[in-house]
């Protein structure tokens, strides 16, 4: 198969790949790009650990072709971070307990990242809603919901 | 008894491995990858039942890019599995296959898609036999036979009395018989098992694997690959869940072993979100009867117990699972007279394992509704009925369990008060319901899977030469639960430093001989031989600390870093701190002050010793009866857990909707309280799942029809209610700093909670989990008939 090139913009920088018409954005991050933090959990976006965001829109990365992002911007969980000082959403998680085994945090962080981009405060059911696409095994949630409602505040506070 | 103050335990401090899982930096099996990796894959039964005629790889051989194909002829037929006494596996099906799964060969090759093509290229003849998909099915008299040396396909079988329960149920004023069907289930764990074999040459074989039980692994793969066990390292890297079906070696790791070695190159293989469902080894299908016997003022007298378990092909865990489903009733409540007869049988489906809560949960879902009908028909509130019935603290179990400690009563008042169940019982309007369940778990296996008289946890520390911090080496499995972290605060605790001064790494089979994250046990256990550690390495310091500055060891401590002096003599180390800042000419953050740091006691230990390593150890003592089986269900301590469970029953579409939870653990000591909040609610999001929608189905040729997370169906932030989390703290004289176990017993009371709750906004038991719509529907309609319905 011919591959494709595609620019597009991944964690604020310019990049030129040369990708398979059929190779889906978690195998590019992941394979070509080693940017592994973006986890494959079931490849068919039931559990939303490969989540990352696209134009700002949280989107499973296993269901989306690499070649769908030419021209377009992709988040990861690498690119949330400002140098060294951390997204408010990865200091709330870290600090409320939210993270147990880790492997949905990604996906979960963009997920909670999106919305509250969108909806500075969210309802609880606006926040449980929009993490709903995210599974996660080990928490029962409560500390993750917990976690996005204190982020929301700190961004309150912040701006 | 006012409470031990501490320094670093007993706080929320943020895990250890926080920010690197925040970031995704943090490195899972599959997010490795080594120069000249070849990709493996494996080969599985497409039929459930049949015997192999012939298997010809030599296409698949042949095909470009395939570097390696292996089958029962390449790596033997030595048998394998769980409990030495089991052990009814072979890597590959060489003569027969036992269900759709079953694994037949591997391959590596140079990427994913030449493996996957020459796996289809690998002709397998089977000659098809008939299958057996249920209990009832594989006792016929006839049934076709899965395992020769197994006749009956009986993997196991329990027979077992205490007390004499004919003569107390003559006693009883009351007996009930109550059934319950659960469905086999899945661990759902969001990380599919991955691992990365190397093997260099000079016989040293390395697996990088998601697991639990990185010795059992050691072990498997010492024994199947005939390298000797100190040339086997495993590492086990971040892993995203395990539950239990991750506490076992895998086919999986030892075909990537196999390919290593014959190939050469790391091997790399990865289970799809299928094969994950098709390992299976999670939990069991149990069917339970019990009847159990009261006194009409609610004393219980006697329970007498039958127990099928629907196992799948192989024993996996098994034989533990069936002897828990009944020693797991011999607590919380006063039992004098239990009998227990279990059977576990093979059926032509993915053998069932270990999962949270191990063989224990179906059979507290059973129980915990039974007392509710008694309590109902003695007109007893079901809280009381517990209450009067529960075990104290030094109370022993009919089956000779000690409850070293137990806050169950305190756990029982507080979900009391939490949920308000004097103004709810028996008060809310049609649909709604509230119900009560109680248990409690081992803290830790008493006894090793094989028969060994091995510490079940040792570590080591090292100091760091230039002083100031501590590494801590260790075998603990951190799955997610915690364990990193956990260690790291009782280290920091023991030796009197901040947690940020100490380093872990773990899951190393070089490092130290830790059992794993099964059972619940890291915490007593795990957490004991850490404390040992830690205590050597203070003890070390301290004495060349004394015999430098001439005082005695017995009036030095060290506290938050800092070493304390008692009595009136003051330590004279002003020479020694000017020695160091000249060490240090140029650095900031100098020790200061009127102390001697632990930074220039550690510092002034290697230079008068040289590397400053202590190691520690636990092994629990021999506990239990004498009786067949009285192993299981041993442990140096059990937690213990009440809960009251709110819910709503649409009356047209049988949803039930769970509105509120409220959950007390007595975890003893809470190491660390954010943590233990975070084992109960999970917990619980387990047994919600499990009560109202999990379940792996099969179609009549046994083939898996639930092979993804959205048929399987995983509870979602939007069917979980907050959960008020009451963490119970009693001292635990057996666990280190009165710590024990909160990871599996938590689970225990949530289904019955549930169950009893629909009942109360229904007036219809249902005893088939899980409750689907249609089931509620078609209980209720039976009801109605009956005329039972509230």
């Amino acid at each position: 198969m011919k591959k494709c090139h595609i620019t597009f913009q991944l964690n604020g920088i310019t990049r030129e790949v040369l990708v398979e018409p059929n190779q889906t954005l978690l195998q590019m991050l992941r394979e070509d790009l080693s940017l592994t933090g973006t986890k494959y959990g079931c490849g068919e976006g039931d559990c939303g650990a490969c989540t990352v965001l696209l134009d700002d829109e949280p989107v499973n990365s296993c269901l989306i072709l690499a070649a769908q992002a030419d021209g377009h911007r992709v988040t990861t969980i690498e690119g949330l971070a400002d140098g060294d000082k951390l997204h408010p959403l990865q200091t709330s998680f870290i600090e409320n307990g939210a993270i147990q085994c880790g492997f949905c945090t990604p996906g979960m962080i963009l997920s909670a990242k999106a919305l509250l981009d969108e909806q500075p405060e969210p309802s609880e059911l606006d926040i449980r809603t929009a993490i709903s696409g995210n599974l996660c095994r080990c928490t029962g949630y409560q500390k993750i919901v917990e976690s996005i409602k204190a982020a929301a505040n700190n961004c309150q506070g912040e701006s | 008894m006012p409470k031990k103050q501490f320094d670093v335990l007993n706080t929320r401090a943020p895990r250890v491995d926080a920010a690197i899982k925040a970031t995704g930096k943090a490195q899972y099996a599959d997010d490795l990858n080594r120069s000249g990796q070849l990709y493996g894959a494996i080969l599985q039964s497409p039929v459930a039942h049949a015997l192999i005629k012939n298997i010809d790889t030599s296409r698949a051989e042949r095909l470009p890019g395939v570097k390696a194909v292996i089958t029962a002829k390449d790596v033997g037929l030595t048998k394998y599995g769980v409990s030495p006494a089991r052990y009814d596996e072979t890597l590959f099906a060489h003569d027969k296959v036992r269900y759709i799964g079953d694994e037949i060969a591997a391959v590596a090759a140079v990427d994913l898609d030449t493996a996957q093509a020459a796996l289809d290229l690998i002709k397998v003849e089977y000659e098809e036999l008939p299958i057996v998909l249920t209990a009832d099915e594989a006792l016929a008299e006839d049934a076709p036979q899965l395992h020769d040396d197994y006749p009956g396909n009986i993997s196991a079988e329990v027979h077992q009395e205490f007390g004499d329960t004919a003569a107390a149920f003559k006693e009883c004023d009351f007996i009930h018989t109550h059934k319950l069907v659960n469905k086999r289930q899945d661990g759902g764990f969001i990380e599919p098992h991955a691992c990365i074999a190397e093997y260099d040459h000079a016989n040293r074989l390395t697996l990088h694997t998601s697991t639990q039980v990185s010795h059992y692994v050691q072990r498997t793969v010492a024994m199947m690959t005939g390298i000797p066990i100190g040339r086997v390292r495993i590492v086990r890297p971040c892993v995203g869940g395990g539950f239990g079906p991750k506490c076992e070696a895998t086919p999986l790791e030892l075909s990537a072993c196999f390919l290593a070695i014959k190939t050469g190159c790391p091997v790399k293989i990865v289970y799809s979100r299928e094969q994950v469902f098709l390992h299976s080894r999670a939990r069991h299908q149990f069917y339970h009867e019990m009847t159990t016997g009261f006194k009409k003022d609610g004393t219980i007298m006697a329970l007498a117990h039958k127990c099928t378990l629907d196992g799948g092909a192989y024993s996996s865990f098994g034989i533990a699972t069936v002897y828990y489903a009944g020693s797991l009733l011999g607590a919380p409540y006063r039992l004098p007279n239990m009998k227990y007869d279990g059977i576990r049988v093979y059926t032509n489906k993915p053998a069932c394992g270990a999962q949270r809560g191990h063989g224990g949960v179906a059979a507290r879902a059973c129980f915990e509704q039974q007392l509710d009908i008694i309590a109902e028909e003695l007109k007893i509130d079901p809280i009381e009925l517990r209450n009067m019935n529960m075990m104290e603290t030094g109370d022993t179990t009919c089956n000779a369990l000690n409850m070293s400690s137990l806050g169950m009563k305190e756990s029982l008042e507080a979900v009391k008060k939490g949920s308000n169940w004097k103004k709810k019982k028996g008060k809310l309007p049609a649909g709604k319901g509230i119900g009560a369940a109680c248990g409690f778990f081992v803290s830790g296996a008493g006894y090793p899977i094989y028969r060994s008289d091995t510490f079940h946890s040792t570590a080591e520390i090292k100091v760091a030469e230039d002083g100031g911090t501590i590494i801590l080496r260790s075998g603990i499995a951190e799955i997610g639960q915690g364990a990193n972290t956990m260690v790291a605060m009782i280290a920091a605790e023991a030796l009197g430093i901040p947690l940020a001064d100490v380093r872990v790494d773990s899951g190393d089979t070089d490092y130290s001989v830790d059992l794993g994250a099964y059972s619940s046990r890291q915490t007593l256990m795990s957490g004991h031989a850490t404390k040992d550690a830690a205590e050597n390495i203070k003890a070390q310091i301290l004495a060349v600390v004394a015999d430098k500055f001439g005082m005695e060891v017995k009036n030095l401590d060290i506290k938050k870093g800092f070493i304390k002096v008692k009595g009136r003599k003051k330590l004279d180390f002003a020479k020694f701190r000017e020695y160091y800042h000249k060490e240090h000419r140029g650095w900031s953050g100098m020790p200061e002050g009127d102390e001697l740091s632990f930074t220039e006691a550690a510092r002034l230990a290697f230079l008068e010793k040289g590397t400053i390593v202590g190691t520690g150890k636990y092994k629990p003592p021999i506990l239990g009866g004498k009786f067949k089986g009285a192993a299981v269900g041993t442990s140096p301590a059990y937690g213990g857990s009440a809960q009251v469970v709110e819910v709503t029953v649409d009356r047209e579409t049988g949803k039930i909707t769970v509105d509120a939870m409220t959950d007390a653990h007595d975890c003893g000591l809470a190491i660390n309280k954010t943590m233990v909040e975070g084992q109960m609610q999970g917990s619980l999001s387990m047994g919600l799942g499990e009560a109202l929608f999990e379940e792996v189905k099969f179609d009549e040729k046994g083939k898996l029809l639930t092979s993804s997370i959205g048929e399987y169906r995983l509870a979602t932030a939007l069917d979980m209610p907050n959960i008020d989390t009451i963490v119970i703290e009693s001292n635990e004289p057996n666990g280190p700093f009165g710590a024990k176990e909160v990871g599996e017993g938590a689970i225990m009371p949530t289904i019955p909670a549930i169950l009893n709750a629909v009942y109360d906004a229904t007036g219809v038991r249902i005893t088939e989990l899980p409750l689907t719509p249609e089931r509620v529907l078609l209980a209720l309609k039976k009801g109605a008939e009956a005329g039972k319905t509230a």
